[in-house]
């Protein structure tokens, strides 16, 4: 059973599923660099690691299914049990945890019904969700975090998060707050695998934390220092930190925030 | 006060796009870069003063000279972008906003090492960053910047993102070698150090993303100008990221050397009714630091002699409704579950930490607990392969020196005295916590 769907996501592993593995290898200059990413695919298409799914990856490879089975067992982004089209992942380290995400995992496990690392049953609308705690996602100046498909949603609370999931098992439009909207956990498990959806264009380039820092040195006229102008005099107008003295200089969504 | 330079395009329209790159002087350090012996952008990177900013500190451009020149194996550059130290988040948003920053340096760094490969290696849970990057590098070779014969200097460099699954250790770099040559990511036994046989057992250059974007800028502007920022042994800016308790947590790019308490002035402060109470200078593997080290300056030697590290300058700042003890035993349940397992010290010590960090916070247990930590902890440190087993013995030891009348408060009342509600950035303003 062998389908494909609008996103280019596919399910079985066909054979086109085998050549794109095979290209993951060719990637590199020794073909076994890809088993990161080929096991990404692995997800992409079975919505789980599979042993079918690792035996593929071991035969393109030429290594054993165990080899491959430690490297899978190894890391926490792949899953050995049927993951929901959701993947709900709330940061529950120190930062995150004492700023509230304690608290919004205790009221999505109560609000969903389930615990850590468990998927909702499918209520009739076809969207489940998978909920667990995951560690420091390298956004801690939007804390509390919860990652959705591994997509930022930031500066949650627990009322935000419990309409968050009802939002995704409504199917209604969620968007990333630095990111386009959120696809299927399956359909970012293609983009992790190398195989890009075309959607780098959405979204902002930073949130707000992200720009405190810099328009607070706008705002106070504070700039780094001037390069010297005796080294290389072709290279000086292009100077990405000397140009800041004339902040009109043609290029007007800079300087002026 | 401030210094944008990696920062400084975050706020142009579509910034992560190669013309918005280009409009704000992107590139033009690659053309340079170019006209250059390979041997001289070393030397440039040398004295600028560079340093490593994943942590350690190391001396970049002295990193990238012990790359045997006359070993006959392809040479590799490897981007660390497994950013996932707690607390950390300066290279995430980076890659995000400025990608083409980071293909820049990339392309400068791989040139002067001679490496015709270059890797990112981004951790697998940042999806949009993984577009960016991908998208970035696609942009890179349909301009020429990357591919054969480029800006036809006839130098060669491929460059492929490569995607993580999901382990802190990956972050450590022999492990990220481990990991990108597709095996669980486990650290290895040094020497041989990666410079003489790191990626495939060839001569392997693995850096920082902010380490490896901040040669642009240095390429462009030279190592005097970058050298003129920051202090005598700590050279040029650098990102610090504020978060926790503070009014306006995020990145403020500054001259090495500058005080958290400027850095808190610039952040809006403490959250309104509340003081300063522990703090991390570079995420939850550096010892914590208190009110008493306000004024200490922000770079590599401070930092030391305050008895901490200056790390990844990840700033995470807790107010006085924090149980210091839950945050350890949070901080020690990472260590042990992120543990690789190889070193018996990390892999046992991190597990029975936990077991008396847990027993202590429920109030349980005795004094002399706190005396079993510590030797553990002493058992610990030093003792294992890699930094992870180091890391997670920084907060219960520190913790223990400031703190240490917070852990027998759990033992005289059995049981927590903080109310966790307090502390969230939900909690009431202006309620008695």
């Amino acid at each position: 059973m062998t389908t494909t769907e609008p996103s280019g996501v596919r399910r079985g592993l066909d054979a086109q599923t085998l050549e794109e593995l095979r290209q993951i290898g060719a990637r590199y200059p020794q073909a076994r660099s890809g088993l990161l990413p080929m096991l990404h695919l692995v997800q992409s298409v079975e919505g789980q690691v599979t042993a079918e799914g690792i035996e593929a990856c071991a035969q393109i490879l030429g290594i054993s299914a165990a080899e491959v089975a430690g490297v899978a067992t190894f890391y926490t982004m792949y899953k050995r049990r049927p993951v929901g089209d959701y993947y709900v992942g709330v940061c529950t380290n120190t930062l995150c945890a004492v700023m509230g995400g304690d608290a919004i995992v205790e009221r999505l496990e109560e609000h969903l019904g389930i615990g850590n690392d468990e998927t909702t049953p499918d209520d009739g609308t076809g969207r489940t969700i998978t909920l667990e705690h995951v560690e420091c996602n390298a956004a801690c100046d939007y804390a509390p975090v919860v990652m959705v498909n591994w997509e930022f949603m930031d500066n949650m609370d627990p009322a935000s998060a419990t309409r968050l999931v009802d939002d995704l098992r409504a199917g209604a439009e969620v968007r990333s707050t630095r990111g386009p909207r959120i696809c299927t956990w399956r359909e970012a498990e293609r983009v992790l695998a190398g195989f890009n959806d075309g959607l780098a264009d959405e979204g902002p380039a930073a949130g707000p934390a992200t720009l405190v820092g810099l328009r607070t040195a706008r705002a106070n006229g504070w700039r780094a220092p001037e390069a010297s102008t005796s080294s290389d005099d072709a290279d000086n107008e292009a100077d990405p930190a000397g140009d800041k003295q004339d902040s009109n200089d043609g290029n007007d969504s800079r300087g002026g925030k | 006060m401030l210094t944008p330079v990696l920062s400084d395009n975050w706020d142009a329209d579509r910034a992560w796009t190669l013309p918005s790159y280009e409009r704000g002087g992107g590139y033009r350090g690659v053309r340079k870069a170019l006209r250059m012996q390979p041997d001289e952008v070393v030397q440039l990177v040398k004295d600028s003063g560079l340093r490593g900013r994943g942590g350690a500190g190391f001396p970049t451009g002295m990193k990238w000279g012990f790359i045997p020149q006359d070993n006959p194996k392809p040479k590799y550059l490897v981007v660390n972008a497994d950013e996932s130290e707690p607390g950390t988040c300066k290279d995430i948003p980076l890659m995000l906003a400025s990608p083409h920053t980071l293909v820049e340096g990339v392309i400068i760094s791989s040139y002067a090492i001679r490496a015709n490969t270059a890797f990112i290696y981004v951790r697998g849970e940042v999806l949009h960053v993984v577009r960016r990057l991908q998208a970035a590098v696609a942009e890179a070779y349909a301009a020429g910047y990357l591919g054969k014969n480029i800006e036809g200097s006839g130098y060669d460099l491929d460059l492929v993102v490569h995607v993580g699954a999901g382990a802190y250790i990956c972050g450590e770099e022999t492990a990220l070698l481990d990991s990108l040559e597709g095996r669980r990511g486990q650290p290895r036994l040094r020497p041989p150090f990666p410079a003489v046989a790191g990626l495939y057992a060839s001569p392997t250059v693995i850096n920082n993303v902010e380490s490896i974007a901040s040669v642009p800028s240095i390429v462009a502007n030279g190592a005097e100008w970058f050298s003129s920022m920051g202090t005598e042994r700590s050279k040029g800016m650098t990102l610090y990221s504020i978060s926790g308790h503070v009014k306006r947590p995020g990145q403020f790019e500054a001259p090495l050397g500058i005080t958290l308490r400027q850095l808190l002035d610039l952040a809006g402060g403490v959250r309104e009714g509340h003081q300063l109470k522990f703090w991390t200078p570079g995420g939850s593997s550096t010892p914590l630091l208190t009110a008493e080290h306000l004024d200490v300056p922000l770079d590599y030697e401070a930092i030391g002699k305050a008895g901490s590290m200056l790390g990844t300058k990840a700033l995470q700042i807790f107010d006085e409704t924090t149980c210091v003890v839950r945050a350890v035993l949070r901080w020690t349940e990472f260590y042990k579950h992120e543990s690789c397992g190889k070193c018996t010290p990390c892999r046992e010590g991190t597990w029975w930490m936990v077991q008396v960090l847990a027993r202590l916070e429920r109030g349980q247990g005795s004094e002399t607990d706190l005396e079993q930590l510590l030797d553990q902890c002493d058992n610990i440190l030093g003792r294992s392969f890699c930094a992870l087993g180091d890391g997670a013995t920084s907060p219960i030891t520190s913790s223990i020196e400031y703190f240490r009348d917070e852990y027998l408060d759990h033992l005289r009342q059995g049981g927590c005295p903080f109310d966790p509600a307090a502390s969230t950035l939900f909690a009431t303003v202006g309620a008695d916590a």
